[in-house]
């Protein structure tokens, strides 16, 4: 471990040695045990545990033991002696450190000792730590470059000593400098910046102290581009430029200005008007707030409707996927109207405080979206045939239409504190790291780089966009360069790609269609595109048909915030599981599903997927119902597309059969067709 | 030398092995013989050890300099060729090293107030590496009980515009330092991880070959051309961590063309240096109180071995049978004749001319190796010392500077090289330093207006020269010349004689590594012996050698 060396096997001597040593410590350990329960604290007993700790310092017993020997000792020693008691403490604790610097016990009791007011000995503390931080044997050091037990306890004592923090930082460059493959210490340091930066001590303002840190760890990276200790600590620094007091941003459906038309239950009648149609058939249509940042407190008092509507007074927000998560991302509400003619909705959060996202950002200048809605009621005849995804799409110029959605930056007042500079930071590392052309490590810095540039320049229409091209290049290379971390790459490349898809209405009115057989509603075809992973998805609200077939997704994660989907197409993937599609359950309005050519099912049984997604099998298990337990995530998925009229899981692993048909009708009974055939109702 | 004390006479005068000069490799070998169970007689004219290699006080190295600047007139009368028994004698001259010795003092007072607390090296500018052969033969030996080292602190090289930057020789200099640009720091680091894998490849993996063996043979200079490092990086490599003393780019003058095989070699010296040693901060180390300790460390080596030591005494003739013409003996100063199998000499000691005509061949075949050889177009060493008060580099004391051919002025043809050391070391009195300069040079005077040029960048003259008024206010900051002495010093090689050897004079390296190398050769020539201190490694010593070794002072 850790560049260690093993040791030799042990010779017939040195086992017969550690046998008697063994011997010895039992010994020891039962006197020990024996003193502590008739609560012997006398000089030899203490004697005795000290010894035993020098041998054994994860002796957890002994550590209370002594503790317990202390504090009697206190209560009936002269006042001049406590110190002599406390500084022999110490030396045990020093002497088991010798044995294991890693020690829990250990550290813990010399805590424990500082905390009986044993102060006057403090900087011997920070010298002994400096000790240990500066050995210079090579099995030392790297019990010293990863040892949290010195920086915490190091933490501890800067504490009670009240060292300034900027001498602290001035030992974390000491350390830095003499090796800075020292994680500890770039870690600590951050810590340290952080507190500083957020007192606004002299000399650390954010703008000077990001420069001078990006000045600083650049020596580290250019020097030896795959240490990672440089990177975890650049990663941060980036983390602090791009995040720090970014404002709060949002993207509503429907968006500002835009002209929605509800039609009534099953009409498809092919209207050809601009106007985004939505199919409503509970007299409702959903209101989607999509924030940038998970938020918390989204309701009826902080986001207020203004309409001719009427019973909208008291709208029920709820967060998706959880509902009884207090933070997401994604919040719907279902506006009911009862109108005919065209009604004009006006929408306004941060009226009133209420609205903050998980970083603590608090949404306070209002911000409102008006849209019109038209109702047309011709009832047209109920929805029976096959959707197909070869054909019906017209392509569909949506230049002029306001139905795309985009992000919009609520707070206006924040921006133009430090963006700038920022802005300025990003480019000037831009720059810095395009000088490490041949690195792997520069390539995916540069991504990274480039990334956040196109996200701070978003709102900029001349520049924005240009990146684009670099980064998804970058990651090819990248896949070539470094086929270990081929998915992480095809993943960010997938990022990319959906956010140049969608940073312009003229690159993703390439991928926009109108589904004739569907009403005219909008397709948004992403297949082919070898994507891995879902982005991007603020600004692809508004769409109801998403064809994604033909790509390398293994999950449907993401998919949740597209609330207004009613048909889609995730065929062709490397969707492995049911428990993959969970996502999908959110999606009420879902008709058409079609997840054929996957491997669903297929012979690994351990589904990662499982842990990793936010999904708690726990609270959605009370089914009521007697399921299958190999059906089970089939069941859990299912059970709430109410509204599924088309499925197609053919040419899947596993999953096939009359016994699985009949259990899919069972659980979906508003099914009409499945694996392309029509059922018999 | 003519009130010496008498001797007494040696006793017993018949020895396997004599040696004259306690020089390194002399002592080396007096050391080796010893222990190897062999007789030896190790003798020296001076009254101190260390020959060429001794640490001395300032009076003691400027007699010294002199008296082996010329040459001595003939001692005595030529003995003539002693009929007395079956032995002829041969008379040997003495000859001198050095040449355009230039002494001066600037603040008598001071220094003779302080005078023997200098213990100022002759072969100066010189560290020992810590992954050096001398130290493996210390430790072989036993020597490293006698000396006692510490790290030179820092390394730097210098241009002529007074600047010393950092010499990045490791990872943690290169993340440090300020005058590297951050792509100079990634070049220079990938080439030392190259150089690194390259020294790790074992032999049985032929899967991570690094360099190619077109590569190897080639140049170092283009090698490096090749690995893109920019010339100030170039130039840092070759002459502050290769330490190459000509210039690699001008094919005219540069007598030594380094192979990238040996650029590589010289690289990986300097590499196992600086991890050698824990306690160690660099690459290079010193011992205490001079030079000189090396020498004497062996010399103590060989006296606990058995070796008979004489100093003060001179040998004047060599004693060859009348008729086999083969070595029989030297013949002392004090007139006593001592027999040996063997003999080792310093490289002052020749035969005179005169006195070779009346020989035989097979004599004259005996005394080979003594015959001085025609210096045509030799190169030479000039050396330079100065005591200082003051640093040239304020918080550090002992450094390395180096100055790359052409840095200073456009006609440099050779690096110089520059060791500053402080009290610490024990070489002078505290707040002063004594400073070493060294270059190649083909004369003495191009080589004495280098080591001038290079004093003139780095100190202050105490009298300020009528023409240096424009630079007043730089020169403040320099610290100020108390005593200079310059001289150039020939370079002899080492030859092997058969029954007659003699050792070489010390090198123009900045390290011991070819001196040493070219004792163990010599010797192992001289005694038909298979490997040094043999009997050493087995015991007594390997559990120090685990412990690190040697002894380094880490204040």
């Amino acid at each position: 471990m850790h560049g260690r060396k093993r040791n030799a096997a042990s010779k017939p001597e040195e086992d017969a040695a550690s046998a008697a040593e063994a011997l010895e410590l039992r010994l020891l350990q039962s006197q020990f045990m024996s003193n502590h329960h008739q609560k012997i604290y006398t000089k030899e007993a203490i004697q005795l545990s000290a010894k035993l700790q020098e041998i054994n310092p994860e002796a957890y017993t002994a550590w209370n033991y002594r503790k317990l020997a202390v504090e009697y000792n206190l209560d009936s020693a002269d006042p001049s002696l406590v110190n002599s008691i406390l500084d022999k403490e110490l030396e045990v604790v020093e002497n088991a450190l010798k044995r294991n610097l890693k020690s829990y016990g250990a550290w813990y009791h010399r805590k424990w000792v500082l905390s009986k007011g044993q102060c006057s000995s403090l900087d011997k503390e920070l010298q002994l730590l400096n000790k240990y931080q500066k050995l210079d044997d090579e099995i030392k050091k790297n019990l010293v470059l990863r040892n949290f037990h010195l920086w915490n306890y190091r933490r501890f004592v800067v504490e009670l000593t009240k060292t300034s923090e900027q001498d602290e930082l001035q030992h974390t460059t000491d350390m830095i400098n003499d090796n800075f493959s020292n994680y500890s210490a770039w870690h600590n340091r951050s810590v340290l910046l952080s507190s500083l930066v957020a007192k606004k001590a002299d000399g650390f303002m954010p703008k000077e102290t990001i420069r001078r840190e990006f000045d600083y760890v650049h020596n580290a990276i250019f020097t030896e581009e795959d240490d990672q200790s440089g990177w975890f600590y650049y990663l941060w620094l980036l983390d602090q430029t791009v995040k720090m007091e970014t404002p709060l941003r949002a993207s509503p459906w429907p968006s500002d200005g835009s002209n929605i038309i509800l039609s009534g239950p099953g009409c498809f009648n092919g209207s050809s008007s601009k106007f985004t149609t939505y199919c409503s058939e509970s007299g409702s249509f959903p209101l989607i707030l999509y924030f940038d940042q998970a938020v918390s407190g989204v309701s009826s008092s902080t986001v207020t409707i203004d309409s001719e509507l009427k019973s909208n007074e008291d709208l029920v927000w709820e967060p998706v996927p959880e509902k009884n998560s207090q933070v997401s991302c994604v919040w719907v509400a279902r506006l009911k109207f009862d109108r005919t003619e065209p009604v004009k909705v006006k929408v306004s959060l941060g009226k009133s405080r209420g609205i903050v996202s998980s970083t603590g950002c608090n949404l306070i200048t209002p911000y409102e979206f008006v849209f019109t809605v038209h109702i047309d009621d011709t009832v047209g005849e109920s929805q029976e045939g096959i959707i197909s995804w070869t054909d019906g799409f017209d392509s569909w110029d949506a230049q002029s239409s306001k139905d795309l959605n985009s992000l919009i930056t609520l707070d206006q007042l924040e921006v133009d504190t430090g963006f700038e500079w920022r802005k300025q930071a990003i480019k000037i590392e831009i720059e810095q790291f395009r000088k490490l052309p041949d690195s792997k490590f520069g390539k995916l810095n540069l991504a990274k780089l480039l990334m956040a540039e196109e996200t701070m320049i978003s709102d900029d229409d001349a520049v924005k966009g240009v990146h684009y091209k670099e980064i998804l290049q970058l990651y090819n290379d990248l896949m070539a360069l470094d086929s270990w971390h081929d998915q992480y790459y095809k993943d960010e490349h997938s990022v990319a790609l959906l956010r140049k898809v969608t940073s312009s209405t003229e690159s993703l009115t390439r991928h926009l269609f109108r589904n004739r057989n569907m009403n005219s509603i909008v397709c948004l075809r992403l297949n082919n595109l070898t994507l891995s992973r879902i982005a991007a998805l603020e600004k692809l609200l508004f769409v109801q048909m998403l064809d994604l077939s033909h790509n390398e997704l293994h999950s449907a994660e993401g998919l949740e915030a597209m609330q207004l989907l009613c048909c889609l197409n995730l065929s062709h993937n490397r969707i492995k599981s049911f428990s993959a599609l969970h996502s999908l359950r959110h999606l009420k309005q879902l008709r058409v599903l079609d997840v054929s050519h996957n491997h669903i099912g297929c012979k690994h049984p351990v589904d990662t997927t499982r842990y990793l997604c936010s999904s708690s099998f726990s609270n959605s298990g009370e089914t009521g119902r007697k399921v299958p337990s190999k059906y089970r995530d089939t069941y859990l998925v299912l059970r709430d597309l109410m509204k599924l009229k088309q499925f197609d899981i053919r040419g899947n692993d596993l999953i096939a059969g009359e016994e699985f048909s009949s259990f899919v009708r069972q659980v979906v009974p508003t099914l009409v067709w499945l694996d392309g055939n029509k059922l018999a109702s | 030398m003519s009130d010496l004390p008498p001797y007494p006479p040696l006793d017993p005068s018949n020895y396997d092995l004599i040696v004259v000069g306690t020089g390194v490799s002399e002592s080396v070998s007096a050391a080796a013989a010893s222990s190897s169970g062999s007789s030896v007689l190790h003798l020296d004219p001076n009254p101190f050890y260390g020959s060429h290699f001794a640490a001395l006080s300032l009076p003691d190295l400027t007699s010294f300099l002199h008296s082996n600047s010329v040459s001595p007139p003939p001692s005595s009368p030529p003995i003539p060729p002693s009929n007395s028994h079956e032995l002829i004698s041969v008379d040997l001259v003495h000859r001198s090293l050095y040449s355009s010795v230039e002494i001066s003092s600037f603040d008598s007072e001071i220094l003779e107030e302080h005078s023997r607390r200098f213990n100022v090296d002759l072969c100066g500018p010189r560290v020992v590496f810590c992954a050096d052969e001398s130290i493996n033969l210390m430790l072989k030996s036993g020597a490293n009980n006698y000396v006692e080292f510490k790290s030179i602190e820092a390394s730097f090289v210098g241009d002529s515009s007074g600047e010393l930057r950092n010499v990045p020789d490791s990872r943690a200099a290169i993340f440090k330092s300020k005058s590297l640009t951050l792509l100079e720091k990634n070049l220079l680091m990938k080439f030392f991880k190259l150089v690194q894998s390259q020294l790790a490849k074992s032999d049985d993996d032929t899967t991570t070959v690094k360099i190619s063996e077109e590569d190897m043979e080639s140049p170092f200079v283009d090698f490096l051309t090749k690995m893109r490092l920019p010339p100030n990086i170039k130039s840092i490599i070759l002459y502050a961590i290769a330490m190459l003393d000509y210039d690699q780019d001008n094919m005219e003058t540069c007598r030594h063309l380094l192979k990238t095989k040996e650029g590589i070699d010289r690289l990986a010296l300097y590499i196992k240096s600086m991890g050698r040693f824990s306690n160690a901060l660099g690459a290079l180390i010193y011992p205490i109180y001079g030079q000189g300790e090396l020498p004497q460390a062996f010399c103590r080596r060989a006296a606990v071995k058995g070796c008979v030591y004489v100093l003060r005494m001179p040998i004047t003739a060599l004693l060859l049978d009348k008729e086999t013409g083969g070595y029989k003996g030297v013949r002392l100063a004090s007139g006593q004749e001592i027999f040996s199998q063997k003999l080792i000499l310093d490289p002052c000691i020749n035969v005179g001319l005169e006195s070779l005509s009346s020989l035989t061949d097979q004599q004259n075949e005996t005394l080979r190796v003594l015959v001085p050889k025609a210096m045509i177009n030799k190169e030479k060493i000039a050396r330079g010392i100065c005591v200082i008060r003051g640093s040239v580099k304020s918080d550090v004391s002992n450094a390395l500077i180096v100055y790359p051919p052409k840095s200073l002025f456009p006609e440099q043809l050779t690096a110089i090289r520059v060791l500053q050391l402080g009290s610490g070391l024990a070489v002078c009195p505290a707040d002063m330093h004594v400073l070493y300069f060294s270059t190649l040079c083909k004369n003495d005077d191009q080589g004495i207006k280098a080591l001038l040029s290079a004093m003139g960048n780095l100190i202050r003259l105490p009298v300020p020269e009528s023409d240096s008024v424009v630079e007043n206010v730089t020169c403040e900051a320099k610290p100020l010349l108390l005593w200079r002495a310059l001289y150039v010093q020939e370079l002899v090689k080492g030859e092997f004689g058969g029954v007659i050897s003699s050792m070489p004079s010390p090198d123009e390296n900045l390290n011991y590594k070819e001196t040493v190398e070219s004792a163990v050769k010599l010797y192992e020539q001289i005694m038909g012996s298979e490997e040094l201190f043999k009997e050493e490694t087995s015991l007594e010593n390997t559990t120090e050698e685990n412990e690190g070794g040697v002894e380094i002072d880490e204040n």
